[in-house]
């Protein structure tokens, strides 16, 4: 006998109801079952970090949790950062800012991404970290990242959209 | 790397959570933080039929601080033990420690109660506990008992408790104003799995002898690896830099059998160990010292 649970969850502010098998994983409940694709998925045991989101406002590894564990909580994806209706077309020549946030902002500016496989789930570890940390040292910023692998950028790209993030931050 | 079918139940109190313990022993999960179980059920190492997760029991997380303890119920988080006041007071080689457990991320979720539990012997908490002499409650349908750290750890991956317990308590003792302590460790990485680790405290008298050490090691065995013979050498003792380097090469050499891993040999683990605990017991002494004064 396969169990069905009715599950209410509040994801970037939407409330989405669905059923749910228990052993389905929240991050494939987002992409398969919410279409929320910006989540990533990769090593599946809680060492890449490519699936982190933000439960109740804390970054988590969604590959490490049941989407029955979410009924009844808040969730925000990194399509939560920036809402889809503030986001313009992005120019080629990167002229146009204002739809995204300014951490994505400093990622685009700084070159803080090159597959981009990694990014949501870096972005999505950075947003409490800027909060609790909002002037951090390259060592905090570093140590922070400890727990997102990117294979691409030798992270120091990564280290600066961060400080340039931080910067940016403070301002607004 | 998708987990097997399982039955779900989320118990909103302990009891309903002891009733299907006392129902389903032996067969069903507990789900705690779920940050070594969920990647154990992804990689279906681990196939339990049915999974009774806590996190709807609020009950069971919380930081209680009276005299002579601090009592953390078992579904507390890492990350509210590294922010906790009491215990950066009270209980300092711990505060000093739960930033190393794996990354904010994992803190987020995983349990001091699930730590212990899972008991790794690369893990942080199960040494903690056993340096610290915490006491564990473990509660099932029939009643309750309290098991000492050092009993509770029985070998790799595998506690005391019967199949129908629970664990819902932990109990720090606080420990005297005259104890050093230090926590050190070696990782690949920030976060990875420690190659070692060790957990030092010392005690002195009012004449700055060492009253009462503990070395405590991870990843040195098959759980917890505590070194009687170095304590030993220390005690009554001025912690010289001949005596440290003495219970050093003991502790290393003679008191554990390290497995060594992918990431290094035993041989490098035995060398750290014994840098380890070198500069380990100096701290803990050096800040002994500072609180006589």
């Amino acid at each position: 006998m396969t169990q069905s649970i009715p599950i209410t969850v509040m994801v970037n502010e939407k409330e989405y109801r669905r059923e749910v098998e228990p052993r389905m994983l929240l991050s494939d409940f987002l992409r398969h079952e919410l279409g929320l694709t910006g989540t990533h998925v990769g090593c599946e045991h809680g060492v890449c970090g490519a699936c982190t989101i933000l439960f109740e406002g804390e970054s988590v590894r969604s590959c490490l949790m049941f989407a029955v564990q979410a009924n009844g909580y808040n969730i925000t994806t990194v399509e939560g950062l920036a809402p889809p209706s503030s986001s313009p077309h992005l120019l080629e020549d990167g002229g146009r800012e204002g739809g995204l946030h300014p951490l994505q902002q400093s990622f685009w500016e700084a070159h803080g991404l090159q597959c981009g496989y990694c990014t949501p789930g870096i972005l999505m570890t950075l947003i409490p970290f800027l909060k609790q940390n909002p002037d951090p040292t390259e060592d905090e910023i570093r140590h922070a990242l400890s727990g997102n692998l990117c294979r691409c950028t030798g992270y120091q790209h990564i280290v600066d959209a961060v400080k340039l993030a931080a910067e940016k931050m403070k301002q607004s | 790397m998708k987990p097997a079918p399982f039955e779900y139940f989320a118990p909103d109190s302990l009891k309903e959570a002891l009733d299907l313990m006392s129902q389903y022993a032996g067969e069903a999960k507990i789900l705690a933080g779920g940050q070594s179980l969920v990647p154990a059920m992804n990689f279906r190492v681990v196939q339990p039929t049915q999974l009774i997760d806590l996190n709807r029991i609020s009950t069971l997380s919380y930081i209680q601080e009276d005299n002579h303890s601090i009592r953390v119920g078992a579904m507390t988080r890492e990350r509210q033990l590294e922010f906790d006041s009491s215990i950066a007071r009270r209980v300092p080689l711990l505060y000093e420690a739960v930033p190393y457990i794996a990354h904010p991320q994992i803190r987020n979720r995983g349990t001091i109660g699930g730590s212990l539990v899972n008991a790794d012997p690369a893990a942080e908490l199960p040494v903690l506990m056993f340096a610290l002499e915490a006491r564990l409650k473990a509660q099932s349908k029939s009643g309750e008992r309290w098991v000492n750290a050092r009993d509770f750890f029985v070998g790799m991956f595998t506690t005391a408790l019967e199949p129908d317990e629970i664990l819902v308590e932990v109990e720090l003792p606080v420990d005297s104003s005259r104890t050093g302590w230090s926590f050190m460790e070696v990782a690949p990485r920030a976060g990875d799995y420690a190659l070692m680790g060790v957990a030092a405290l010392v005690t002195l008298d009012a004449n700055g002898k060492c009253e009462r050490a503990k070395l405590v090691y991870l990843n040195a065995g098959e759980g917890p690896v505590e070194t009687p013979e170095a304590e030993k050498l220390l005690m009554g003792q001025i912690l010289s830099d001949e005596l440290v380097e003495a219970a050093a090469s003991s502790a290393s050499e003679k008191e554990m059998n390290p497995f060594g891993n992918i990431h290094t040999s035993p041989e490098f683990q035995k060398h750290l160990a014994h840098v380890l605990t070198r500069k380990a017991l100096k701290q803990a002494n050096q800040r002994a010292e500072g609180l006589l004064q």
